[in-house]
């Protein structure tokens, strides 16, 4: 399974400020290795994250995002002490969820 | 073939090379045309491919059943979105969009194989605002596109590139 991810999710005047690295290799299936052949492709397909069971944000992906993703997003009506939930599934079917504390600001 | 299935976190390029060799069997399946390179690869669920499989901004907004964006300033591309990029492989791309009810925004490489790079949705009450990194093929505009109260807008900028991002 792939590494856990790094999220910070701060409280930040109204809103809650969520920054996420992710662990994946994100191949483009474009890339060959030194005898030529294709490297097939391998990434996230979608994320999604939800805060009390509600999704506050979600994605779609293509091999183009950088290896071992960065999202930063901002949602309002979060408090410090809550859940926030991060899930993402790659084009074989791996996926991984991880979860963080909401901090004061 | 255990390692094609397994991802390999933290694998630099160097092992990932190496490791290659194991990965040929499927490689010369698809060459071979014995598995059709479409079925090979699986998907999520609710991951649109139609969309990630265009190639101009104008197909892409017709695969997500628009039509006719508009350039508009209520798109910006904001911090820490560069004027260049020295690696291709790692472009932070950051958009806001100012425009009310922004249900959708979208980041777009033109001169990438595929133009469509990520899409966010934005749901109610959150911040029309979303950053993350991007890998360039090469020099290219870079194009925000955003769907607001049911209409396609977009900026565009250029983001040249040292040094490519997608080659082998």
């Amino acid at each position: 399974m792939a590494d856990p991810m790094r999220i910070r999710a701060a409280v930040a005047g109204d809103k809650v400020e969520v920054r996420v690295l992710m662990s994946h290799e994100m191949e483009t299936g474009q890339r060959k290795d030194a005898k030529g052949e294709l490297v097939p492709a391998h990434f996230i397909q979608t994320v999604n994250v939800t805060h009390n069971g509600k999704t506050v944000m979600s994605a779609e992906w293509g091999p183009a995002v950088a290896k071992n993703p960065f999202l930063h997003f901002r949602f309002k009506g979060g408090k410090a002490g809550e859940k926030l939930a991060i899930t993402w599934v790659d084009n074989k079917g791996d996926k991984r969820t991880d979860e963080t504390t909401i901090s004061g600001g | 073939m255990k390692a094609i299935q397994e991802p390999c976190p933290g694998m630099d390029r160097r092992t990932a090379l190496k490791a290659g060799s194991s990965m040929t069997v499927l490689g010369l399946a698809i060459a071979a045309g014995l598995i059709p390179a479409r079925e090979a690869l699986a998907q999520a669920a609710g991951w649109n491919k139609a969309a990630f499989d265009t190639k101009t901004l104008a197909d892409l907004v017709r695969s997500l059943g628009g039509s006719a964006p508009s350039e508009n300033k209520g798109v910006q591309f904001v911090a820490p979105t560069p004027e260049i990029a020295e690696n291709g492989a790692v472009v932070p791309v950051g958009v806001t969009s100012s425009l009310p009810k922004t249900e959708m925004i979208a980041i777009l490489v033109e001169k990438n194989p595929n133009i469509l790079t990520a899409r966010f949705n934005i749901v109610e009450g959150a911040d029309a605002f979303v950053s993350t990194r991007v890998k360039m093929g090469q020099t290219s505009d870079v194009y925000a596109l955003v769907k607001a109260d049911g209409k396609f807008y977009f900026a565009k900028k250029e983001i040249k590139v040292t040094l490519g991002g997608c080659g082998g």
